[in-house]
């Protein structure tokens, strides 16, 4: 199993720049998400890992080595593709032992080989029954098997489980999850669906615009967004942006919206002119006595919290709170805020400001 | 504005029941929502309702008129379907009056004009009448389409996953405007989605949908409190419930209890029996902790800011644990 460093990696094809110089570590053993919208460069840097795109320019290390101008045979990497890429005339042993019968393998080291995967897969006592007449859950297990049982350094996924219905996606992502954990093989992952990274990653890219503008663990990337698109990206419902203008100074603790004065954590940096206050919907509570108001204009029930959409004077607000609460449409409530989870952003350049909140995390390149 | 009322439906396909003996209303100005996996029968339905397809026995009623043998346009009603088919070469008000100029309807034009000026309107979309339709983002193009069914004043509204193909921020947003809108024109909606989300936030009632038979229908909150069997429990909830053995936790269950079922927050850390934890899951509004507890997996919620580790061991127990049998039908 192998650690992964990309050094400013670069990609374009013609004019189009796909992937701006970009670089980040994936470590032995990591489940490591590429996050973005479609368009963003996340496909062309795994395609790039994998040896499918060879970069512009920069480096790519698979355990020390440098790979990133060879053939993707000689990376010895996995790609999993969107998973129900199966020879739908071969049973399921034939699926997966086709790799190895191309690399030459002996006949009973392949049963062996085989027969270990299916063990980690729960696939035993289908191995010999055609591929053609699988649950969509045993096809991309086949498919998986397929990768694993090359035993590569790393493998690479490019959202195997986008095409799924999210009841069943989410517990493949669970069951793909618990198979690395036994595992431990080093995954790059390519996904856009925030939760999907959030609930697997150990740890995240997050790109945009062929630009990587966050890399983090889950929690960091939530909790001390870098710039506003990240804050807004990631998390359902996003992070709530107040849009100001004001001047504001190193060790500063508040801000002053429409003529209501919130508190934020010590800033460790000053910024003028266009700015946001950004606080995530989990972090506004309702209270009767707080002189920050908005009026209710709609709930959603989700079972154990809802979602209350609020009017107040510095804008709309999304609040998340428990569904045991009362919120009546036409209400006016008082809201407290959770003054130390306070993201301010400046919007002219989408970059967060430093504070006492973010420190150590943004900023870092 | 309608009611709508099916009896005893059933539908096949050549040997595949495809609808079984289904029955429900859906009150005038409702907002209903069909859910289910894929299969579970939720398009036939509707295309059964659009009369897209024929039942092979029961009854449909709209409006208390027997409807089985009308037609589509007999019918009067919108269908929006999940990919969005827009007519690239026309107008996006050429679009949105397409409906209204069909040889049926015969609208004259001034009301054409005055009706599709009416729907850009609630649609947030006045800007854009004289954009070309693939000028249009996903997004304006899936709510071109919900106008074009909206300028038509159905008598009901029937929609196919149509949020499915947009991401999940444009969704999220289109959900609450969908919503809005149905209440604001307290129109008759049937709409059928996998989402449990859309369903849950969207629904004034939900129908749960298993291979082809409803075996629930209710309000969200009682769907999600008071499922009748664990099939319906494990629609709903973000982790899904726990699904136990019964006296896991010692607990008492009723005559015949065979399995609990323990939504995530029904399970109290810090005292009780010893679980361990095996991978902590940081989601920012929430933390999920995977636990073993006596040789079952089973998931609960803790605040999002407290610290526990895997490989630690943690005290649970269960509050107000859901009884069902072994067939998984509710007991208590």
């Amino acid at each position: 199993m192998a650690e992964i460093i990309i050094k400013n990696i670069r990609k374009q094809f013609g004019d189009f720049v796909a992937v701006q110089e970009s670089s980040f570590t994936v470590e032995d053993g990591e489940f490591f998400m590429l996050l973005g919208p479609s368009g963003c460069g996340k496909t062309t840097t795994l395609r790039m890992i994998a040896g499918l795109e060879l970069p512009t320019s920069g480096e790519i290390f698979l355990d020390g080595e440098e790979i990133s101008q060879r053939p993707p045979s000689a990376r010895d990497i996995a790609f999993v593709f969107q998973m129900f890429a199966l020879y739908p005339h071969l049973n399921v042993r034939k699926n997966i032992s086709y790799p190895l019968v191309s690399q030459g393998m002996s006949k009973s080291k392949i049963k062996d080989k085989v027969s270990e995967v299916a063990g980690i897969l729960g696939i035993e006592d289908i191995l010999n029954r055609p591929v053609g007449g699988l649950s969509g859950g045993d096809r991309q297990r086949v498919a998986l098997g397929r990768a694993i049982v090359r035993e590569p350094k790393a493998f690479m996924m490019d959202e195997p489980l986008g095409a799924l219905d999210a009841e069943f996606r989410e517990r493949m992502a669970e069951e793909l999850r618990a198979l690395h954990d036994r595992m431990g093989a080093t995954t790059v992952y390519v996904t856009h669906d925030q939760l999907e990274a959030m609930q697997m990653g150990d740890k995240i890219v997050v790109m945009n615009n062929a630009v990587v503008e966050q890399f983090g663990t889950p929690r960091e990337i939530y909790d001390k967004p870098a710039t506003m698109f990240v804050a807004d990206f990631i998390g359902s419902p996003s992070m709530n942006f107040l849009d100001f203008e004001g001047k504001l100074a190193e060790n500063d603790t508040q801000v002053e919206l429409s003529g209501t004065v919130l508190n934020i954590p010590a800033l460790r940096e000053g910024a003028q002119g266009k700015l946001s206050y950004g606080v995530r919907p989990e972090h506004l509570q309702f209270s009767d006595k707080a002189n920050f108001r908005g009026e209710v204009i709609a709930s959603e029930y989700l079972g154990t919290t809802q979602i209350v959409t609020l009017d107040t004077a510095c804008g709309m607000l999304k609040a998340r709170i428990g569904s045991d609460q009362k919120a009546t449409v036409g209400e006016k409530v008082g809201l407290n805020v959770n003054s130390q989870t306070v993201t301010v952003f400046d919007r002219s350049s989408g970059q967060a400001l430093k504070s006492a909140l973010n420190e150590g995390v943004v900023g870092n390149g | 504005m309608a009611e709508v009322q099916l009896k005893n439906v059933s539908k096949s396909f050549a040997d595949t029941s495809a609808i079984t003996d289904m029955t429900f209303g859906i009150d005038d100005g409702e907002f209903v929502v069909l859910l289910g996996p894929t299969g579970a029968g939720k398009t036939t339905t509707l295309r059964l309702i659009a009369g897209l397809e024929n039942c092979d026995a029961g009854s449909i009623e709209i409006d208390g008129t027997v409807v089985n043998h009308y037609t589509p346009a007999q019918r009067n009603v919108a269908m929006v379907f999940q990919q969005y088919s827009l007519y690239p070469h026309l107008s996006v008000r050429d679009n949105l009056a397409f409906p209204l100029r069909s040889p049926i309807l015969k609208t004259p034009e001034d009301e054409i004009t005055r009706k599709v000026n009416e729907v850009a309107e609630i649609l947030h979309i006045p800007n854009k009448l004289d954009n070309k339709a693939t000028e249009l983002s996903g997004g304006e193009m899936q709510r071109v389409s919900i106008g074009r069914a909206l300028v038509r004043d159905p008598a009901i509204f029937l929609m196919d996953e149509p949020l499915s193909s947009l991401d999940a921020k444009l969704r999220a947003d289109l959900r609450v405007e969908l919503k809005r809108l149905q209440a604001e024109m307290k129109k008759t909606l049937l709409y059928v989605t996998h989402d449990q989300i859309e369903a849950m936030t969207m629904a004034s009632q939900i129908g749960v949908l298993d291979e082809g038979r409803l075996v629930q229908f209710g309000t969200p909150r009682d769907i999600y409190q008071n499922p009748n069997s664990t099939y319906v429990a494990a629609r709903l909830g973000q982790p899904r419930i726990n699904l136990l053995p019964s006296g896991l936790f010692g607990e008492n269950g009723p005559q015949g209890a065979s399995q609990i079922g323990l939504r995530p927050e029904n399970i109290e850390v810090g005292k009780g029996r010893d679980a361990h934890i095996l991978r902590v899951e940081h989601l920012g509004d929430q933390t999920r902790l995977h636990l073993k507890f006596v040789e079952h997996d089973l998931v609960t919620l803790i605040d999002a800011h407290s610290d526990y580790q895997e490989g630690e061991t943690i005290q649970i127990s269960a509050v107000d644990p859901l009884f069902f049998d072994a067939a998984g039908s509710r007991i208590s």
